[in-house]
């Protein structure tokens, strides 16, 4: 049995689920970065003290599962989300789902997803993919991050439905319900939501380890890693900060160039030209926080390590927060029309 | 980023995939293309894993020390501290930190030996022994 679907690539996961997905109830003029823009993606947190996989815990966007929810929120679409206890109910109504003819949203754990390289397969549990059909005891997968359509057993798919530990899945399912049109007045109006939103997160979030201000914080915090933590552990922590930010589903520059991308679709709404400068600002922030990746790279592989090196990679940090500041009070000044 | 700096650097995914990547053309409008890796991450993975493989190592001589049960060995092989050991075995956290001792570890019961050996996806005399047959 499959359902009608269409596989889409895209830099992130949560996106690409939610823009193929958007597809099967007939709304196909919303991109990646559209998605993104509206479901206010953007952001940056340092949590401190907290750890994963023995490093800093570091995050480029929002909290996993806000993208498809907002989304589909200020479009006006209702969704079905669900989360089970039982394996068996979990499967049995993911069948009655395609049975209906709904490709569904699913939040996995990457650790036992059999078609990633090994080297990806971390035990992080947000990891979104598309269930479109099942043929025998396998099922049709859609994973926004790969090229082509893939598959996953039965038991495969059941295991990373399941897989534990922090933000356990426990085998969440979403869909949009039914289909539905929405005018160019409902995408504006959403453009100016998900852009305020994320204005507000960025700039006006408290305390200091999110937003613009987190990115300065940990600007700072490197500065110190080198005497704190000795030069090893440092370099590691490093190196975690750079996956978290270039790795696969981030369309690189930690989201940045995402962002810009979706200013320029916003302009076609919205015809607006701070929103074209803007986003030029956008990708000079993406350029920067690559520059502060080779910097760190030179760092963990040990061609240089002074602690004027790691100074400038702190001041990088620095400039990046200032750019995305005046970045997103420009955005917040913006006179919508609508 | 400009569309022709995008890198096309060897990386893990290229067995697997290649990734999208959101740059500007030559006349400042965002377009997406197909990147093979970038060097700098690559590396960053592999930083990552030397560490990791560092840290198996360190924990396997404590073991063979009798410094701490085998238990120790597979959280660090299956990447998992002990949170998500407990979610995976139902044992408290407390509890899988008590049976990292050796002598703790001993006494464990098959069944409890088992729960362990479900979750690092192993046999109970590999659990004991640390010597993991996997393709």
């Amino acid at each position: 049995m499959k359902v009608n679907f269409e596989h889409l690539q895209a830099a992130h996961c949560e996106n690409g689920v939610t823009t193929n997905l958007l597809k099967t109830i007939g709304i196909r003029n919303m991109t990646e970065p559209m998605v993104f823009g509206i479901g206010s993606g953007l952001f940056f947190i340092y949590i401190p003290l907290l750890k994963i996989n023995n490093g800093p815990a570091i995050a480029f966007r929002t909290q996993p599962g806000l993208i498809f929810k907002r989304t589909c929120k200020s479009l006006g679409i209702p969704v079905v989300r669900k989360k089970f206890s039982s394996k068996q109910e979990a499967e049995k109504f993911l069948m009655e789902c395609l049975e209906q003819g709904h490709p569904v949203g699913c939040q996995v754990g990457v650790y036992y997803l059999s078609y990633f390289p090994k080297e990806y397969r971390f035990h992080f549990n947000a990891h979104n993919l598309i269930v479109y059909g099942r043929e025998g005891d396998t099922f049709l997968v859609s994973d926004p991050v790969m090229e082509n359509v893939t598959t996953l057993s039965a038991y495969e798919l059941e295991r990373v439905r399941f897989a534990k530990g922090a933000l356990a899945p426990r085998g969440q399912v979403y869909y949009p319900k039914e289909r539905r049109v929405i005018t160019d007045d409902q995408i504006r109006k959403a453009i100016v939501t998900g852009v305020k939103r994320n204005v507000r997160d960025m700039l006006r979030i408290p305390g200091g380890f999110a937003g613009v201000k987190g990115i300065a914080y940990t600007g700072r915090k490197i500065k110190k890693w080198r005497d704190k933590l000795g030069p090893h552990k440092a370099g590691l922590y490093l190196a975690q900060l750079v996956r978290m930010q270039e790795e696969i589903g981030t369309g690189g520059g930690g989201f940045r160039y995402i962002y810009g991308a979706f200013l320029q679709q916003a302009h076609a709404f919205h015809p607006i030209d701070a929103l074209m400068n803007i986003s030029q600002t956008f990708t000079q922030a993406g350029d920067l926080w690559r520059t502060a990746a080779v910097q760190a790279a030179g760092i963990y592989k040990g061609r240089i390590g002074s602690q004027e090196d790691y100074n400038t990679m702190g001041d990088y940090l620095i400039e990046i927060s200032e750019i995305e500041r005046k970045a997103f009070e420009a955005l917040s000044t913006i006179k919508w029309r609508s | 980023m400009k569309k022709e700096n995008i890198p096309q650097d060897p990386s893990a995914l290229d067995k697997f995939t290649k990734e999208v990547c959101y740059a500007v053309d030559s006349s400042g409008n965002y377009v997406t293309e197909l990147s093979r890796g970038w060097e700098v991450k690559a590396t960053a993975l592999d930083v990552a894993w030397k560490d990791i493989e560092q840290r198996i190592a360190a924990a396997r001589q404590k073991v063979l020390n009798k410094e701490a049960s085998p238990l120790l060995f597979f959280m660090e092989l299956r990447l998992m501290d002990a949170g998500i050991v407990s979610a995976y075995t139902g044992f408290w956290k407390w509890q899988v930190k008590r049976h990292l001792q050796p002598a703790v570890f001993e006494k464990l019961s098959e069944k409890k030996l088992q729960q362990y050996a479900a979750a690092f996806n192993v046999s109970i005399t590999e659990l004991k022994t640390m010597e993991v047959h996997e393709g």
